[in-house]
């Protein structure tokens, strides 16, 4: 327990170094937003006049050395302070804390979706490996790697809301109706289900994959064939020996898609107005608002860094090699 | 007549279309009784695991399938048999062991737990009973702390406990026969012979049949009752141990244990002349593992001051077994390594003081030849490339080159239109050839080699043996030998080295080590050789004569 | 490595010459598309809100009545330019960053790999997303996002498989027999470690064919450049009124993408027979 421990300080250690990077790029990417910030501001303040720029500029530093601002920057980030929106006219944190739990329910469901989903089917089509079942899993996870989320969701919408009106083509409640408690929480779920298995089902088609491949792979070796010299049963083995180690790089695959599921947020909430980040992300493009966005780059990092986390525990508590590795 | 334990009757198993050959094993009959030890010997491709995985139902079916003959298990047919009453055979009255004790157990089981399955599967026995039949079965096999020892995942064990666990597995059930596949060749040999104790011990005490396979003689005179040899899937020799060993028949028989490399007697001392060659001056370097940003790393000590000398035209032979720093030394001395402290001195000057371009006039003048025929080649290259390529960079013409990579093959016993072909056409011994042939383009005057034999069949070991051992005396060049097998570096060096975590323990002629030891790890070294015993035959004592490319 | 031998093994694999044949089609379609399209694609070609199979515009037209069918055509072009330049600026970076970290090993290592490590923690399609909106979307910034967010998998590999091919022993011979460290990255190991390289290069053209056609449908594609994802994204609002109109650039998508897949498979097989393992 331990090294268990010891592993997960390492981890956090890691994680904070990573976060550190990542602020000193948004830090950069800050400065290369087009036009001079203060002019900017002005601009979105609507007063443009050189004394009020001037003011403007030494009220924010931005006539420090670089590094000097660096360091204010880190400093105001370590306190929660994103920034300023201009065009909303709110703290930058404040809109998205907002809009974080939304986002947070929609990734983490699809997330663990995608990969119970992912390894029962590459288990399943393994076990049946040549048949139609196979085949079939096969056709579909190819299908569903090749096509771009935004138009499954799309598509799904079209067909399960605007065709055949079984659940509600977007939204995150419905507004004006008022429920709470359970009914609530079942309203939410309702709305959930769409965007949940379109973010999903990609990423589901790609562990299936993986896990197949994974599975015939473990299936070749040494110590399969000892379990199967031993006389256990073949439901025995394919749980017991095969599966637990099959399923080692799909989570390592996992941890390093997570970042990709999380960016995969911001096209599911445009299409299915989801009052996430994502959507905050596509509103914060078309309004050119840089200093949401770039609040946005930053919490999704951070919630990369969480799932990160969270894989990484996973994989200690499949693998007893990790712990004593140390 | 009581009905044999087991019975294989023209047993035959086909390989899929496009396979080298249409059948693995062909018309295979041979008997195992209760109370004996079968040993199956054979070389790589000669069928006989795959004998032992059809026993077990292991084949890779369907490409590799029985397509005749039956395999009767006291008196009943195990192939006809329906799955059910196969699995509670397998593992429960036929038990097997594996060569592979790194990779047969699984890597996220505990010990104790992988053992257990067996019981739960073969017998009524409840949780607890199975554990402490678990913890006896450690104890049974000789293993320390059973008890926490059944708690512990594989990865902590060394080879030869893992092989220990696996014996533990097998007799879980008390089987009445237990099959057991090369189980020492992936083992150091002192390992090898305490398993070799423990698997005999065992037999003996439980009067199972046993089916030992092997490509070893030494391991043969060693443990068996009877022996059966196959080659290429057919069954060429079969009798008493005693018979086969002292009295071979089958010419093919003759010939492999002719191979086994053993300690030629008549072999003279060699005389030192001149200054030494090669002066390695304590020689350390340690390794460091693991580690990272927030991780100690760990260091492990591969040589830790390594003092050795080489004269011209000696044959040294540096002996130890895995992990001893063995290749560490003749890795420093091509400058694949640099070690952190000591010297180097070849012909006088040390090696270890020159940066890059004051080492690059040395490397044409020592060479090695590598251990994995397979790996050692590029294979993307045509054979006369890889041969010219080191001349070549050193600025000699590149067909004039290609010329003499032409002659070098003739030397090393291939034809000279190898040079156009890719290094997958060719077999193992072959690959050693070339690999032989582009360190001679070099014109060393050392040669370092680094296990070049340990990777090949024993029949092509000998060949190759004989190849460097005329090719030195030839070209009178010396030779660092290194190897994990006393016997191989008896029949070729005239002065041994012996290692032991990473210091030399001993260091003579090759007849003083052998007859006269020194140090007692070098008797425990002698005193693991499998078959020590065994005189091998006198009219087979003389190797044969260099044969056509392996 | 193109021989007989290597079409044999790529034929083998059915799905992969459906996907080869397909990519074919979407290529001619690209190389023709002005001959078959003339005329600009954003330009109205008929009247709006045309449903497919009508007159004059086979597959419908948009709100603007635009041909749709053109527009697929021509975004044809958009795409495949895309995805292949972005993937090789993707492999340049990654290929190079990866065989440094794997031949040289030790701190170079670590720097790398802790350098990858960051860009594979950053969500990707955010940062892309955040680059182009930043330097404003043109062709340039959108191939640069791409390669920018793309290339930590490359890395990876490349370093994976010099790491392991530095310690061959045929790289170990190159050494000692003198050969020089340009020689034995160019001649020795690179040529040993392409064919996962391709695979991974063809698998990821797909991806950036992915990546490029969800920045225009978020409003981020080059405002010249006709685009499948700009199509689906301009229809979006009126998917109730038109399905086709961003149900066939959708099936483009789809079907190019997946086609890419199936050849990357294809070349696996064909390319990766353990040819380079152990005893080949």
């Amino acid at each position: 327990m331990l090294g268990f421990a010891q592993l997960f300080a390492s981890r956090l250690v890691k994680a904070l170094a990573i976060l550190i990077a990542i602020v000193v790029m948004n830090f950069f990417l800050v400065h290369a937003a087009p036009g001079d910030p203060a002019m900017v501001m002005a601009g979105e303040a609507g007063a443009a006049d050189e004394k009020f720029v001037e003011q403007l500029r030494q009220q924010f530093g931005l006539d420090r050395p670089l590094h000097e601002q660096l360091a204010t920057y880190v400093g105001k980030i370590a306190q929660g302070d994103l920034g300023f929106s201009y065009r909303q006219q709110r703290p930058v944190w404040d809109i998205l804390a907002e809009r974080l739990p939304a986002t947070l329910i929609l990734t983490l469901t699809a997330f663990l979706l995608a990969l119970a989903a992912g390894v029962a089917l590459g288990t399943l089509a393994a076990i049946t490996v040549g048949t139609w079942a196979d085949s079939a899993i096969t056709v579909v996870a190819l299908l569903a790697y090749a096509t771009p989320i935004y138009w499954i969701g799309l598509m799904l919408s079209l067909l399960f809301s605007i065709q055949l009106g079984w659940l509600p083509a977007f939204g995150y409640e419905t507004i004006g109706a008022g429920y709470t408690g359970l009914a609530h929480a079942a309203d939410v779920a309702q709305h959930l289900i769409l965007p949940v298995i379109t973010l999903a089902l990609f990423y589901m088609a790609g562990y299936a994959r993986l896990t197949r491949a994974s599975m015939l792979e473990v299936r070749g070796q040494d110590f399969v064939k000892t379990a199967k010299a031993k006389g256990l049963s073949q439901s025995h083995i394919v749980t017991r020996h095969v599966l637990r180690n099959a399923i080692l790089p799909v989570i390592t695959v996992a941890g390093i898609q997570a970042g990709q599921l999380v960016g995969g947020s911001i096209l599911i909430e445009t299409v299915f107005a989801w009052p996430g980040i994502g959507r905050l992300a596509f509103e914060a493009v078309l309004q050119r608002d840089y200093q949401v966005l770039l609040g946005i780059f930053l919490v999704t990092s951070v919630m990369v860094i969480l799932f990160n986390i969270l894989t990484d525990i996973l994989y200690g508590i499949v693998d007893p090699r990790i712990q004593a590795a140390r | 007549m009581t009905v044999p334990l087991l019975d294989v009757r023209g047993l035959s198993i086909a390989l899929p279309p496009g396979a080298d050959r249409p059948l693995a094993v062909d018309n295979l009959t041979f008997t195992l009784n209760a109370n004996e030890i079968l040993c199956v010997v054979g070389e790589s491709g000669s069928g006989k695991s795959m004998t032992a995985h059809a026993m077990m139902g292991l084949l890779p079916h369907p490409h590799v399938r029985v397509s005749a003959g039956s395999l009767l298990f006291k008196g009943r047919d195990v192939l006809t048999m329906p799955e059910a009453e196969q699995r509670s055979l397998r593992g429960g009255r036929i038990a097997m062991v594996f060569q592979e004790p790194m990779t047969a157990l699984n890597p996220l089981m505990r010990v104790g737990r992988q053992i257990g399955e067996s019981l739960r599967a073969h017998t009524p026995l409840p949780a607890p009973a199975r554990h402490a039949r678990v913890v006896e079965l450690l104890d049974q096999v000789g293993l320390p702390n059973p008890a926490e020892l059944a708690d512990a995942y594989p990865f902590r064990l060394s080879g030869g406990q893992r092989q220990r666990v696996m014996i533990a597995m097998a007799l879980a059930c008390q089987p009445d026969i237990l099959i057991a596949d090369e189980p020492t060749t992936a083992l150091d040999v002192t390992t090898q012979k305490q398993i070799l104790d423990l698997i005999r011990a065992i037999q003996a005490e439980r009067h199972m049949g046993m089916m030992f396979i092997t490509h070893d003689f030494g391991v043969v005179a060693e443990i068996a009752h009877r022996v059966a040899v196959m080659r290429h899937g057919k069954l060429v020799e079969y009798g008493a141990a005693g018979d086969v060993l002292n009295r071979p028949q089958h010419p093919y028989t003759r010939q492999l244990i002719a191979s086994v490399p053993h300690y030629i007697e008549h072999r003279d001392d060699h005389a030192k002349s001149g200054a030494p060659l090669l002066v390695a001056e304590k020689v350390r370097k340690t390794f460091h593992v693991g580690g990272g940003l927030f991780r100690k790393s760990k260091p492990v000590v591969a040589g830790d001051d390594l003092s050795l000398t080489i004269h011209p035209g000696e044959t040294v032979g540096l002996v130890g077994e895995s992990g001893s720093g063995k290749s560490t030394l003749g890795r420093s001395i091509v400058g694949l390594i640099k070690p952190d402290s000591g010297r180097i001195l070849f012909e006088g000057t040390d090696l270890l003081s020159l940066d890059a371009k004051g080492f690059r006039p040395y490397r044409r003048r020592v060479q090695m030849v590598f251990q994995d025929p397979y790996a050692s080649l590029n294979p993307r290259h045509r054979i006369g490339d890889i041969i010219a390529q080191g001349p070549v960079a050193f600025g000699e013409d590149r067909n004039k080159a290609l010329k003499r990579a032409r002659e070098l093959l003739a030397m090393v016993g291939l034809d000279g239109s190898a040079a156009d072909r890719f290094p997958h056409e060719f077999s193992g011994g072959q690959r050693q050839r070339v690999g032989i042939a582009r360190a001679l383009a070099m014109e060393p005057k050392l040669l370092v080699a680094d296990e070049p034999v340990s990777a090949l069949d024993v029949s092509v070991q000998g060949q190759v043996l004989e190849l460097l051992d005329d090719i030195r005396k030839r070209l009178g060049l010396a030779m660092l030998f290194i190897t994990h097998d006393l016997r191989v570096a008896a029949q070729v060096c005239d002065t041994i080295a012996v290692m032991r975590r990473g210091k030399i323990v001993e260091m003579g002629t090759s007849r003083q080590v052998f007859t006269h030891p020194r140090d007692a790890y070098t008797r425990t070294l002698l005193d693991a050789i499998p078959g020590k015993a065994w005189h091998i035959p006198d009219d087979l004592q003389k190797a044969p004569v260099v044969g056509a490319a392996s | 490595m193109i021989n007989a031998d290597f079409w044999k093994a790529f034929a083998r694999n059915k799905g992969a010459v459906f996907g080869l044949v397909i990519l074919a089609g979407i290529l001619v379609l690209a190389a023709f598309a002005s001959v078959l399209f003339p005329g600009d694609p954003w330009d109205m070609a008929t009247a709006p809100f045309q449903p497919p199979l009508s007159d004059g515009s086979p597959l419908g037209s948009d709100m603007l009545g635009r041909d749709i069918a053109a527009g697929i055509a021509h975004g044809a072009r958009v795409s495949l330019l895309i995805g292949l330049t972005s993937t090789a600026a993707a492999l340049a970076i990654g290929v190079t960053l990866g065989a440094l970290a794997g031949f040289h090993g030790g701190r170079v290592d670590d720097a790398i790999m802790r350098f990858t490590e960051l860009f594979q923690t950053i969500p990707n399609f955010v940062l892309a997303v955040v680059l182009v909106a930043i330097f404003t979307p043109s062709l340039t910034t959108i191939v640069a996002a791409i390669a920018i967010v793309s290339w930590p998998p490359l890395a990876r590999l490349a370093r994976a498989e010099f790491m392991s091919l530095r310690t061959r022993e045929f790289v170990q011979a190159a050494i000692t027999t003198g050969q020089s460290n340009s020689a034995i990255i160019l001649r020795q190991i690179l040529p040993n470690s392409l064919s996962p390289i391709i695979v991974s290069a063809s698998l990821m053209v797909a991806t950036a064919i992915l990546l490029e056609s969800s920045l225009s449908f978020l409003g981020l594609g080059d405002p010249n450049a006709m685009s499948w994802g700009y199509m689906i994204g301009a229809a979006r609002t009126v998917i109730r009124q038109a399905w086709w109109m961003s149900f066939f650039p959708g099936l483009a998508i789809v079907l190019t993408v997946l086609a890419l897949n199936l050849v990357g498979e294809g070349l696996n097989d064909a390319l990766n027979p353990k040819l380079a393992r152990s005893r080949g």
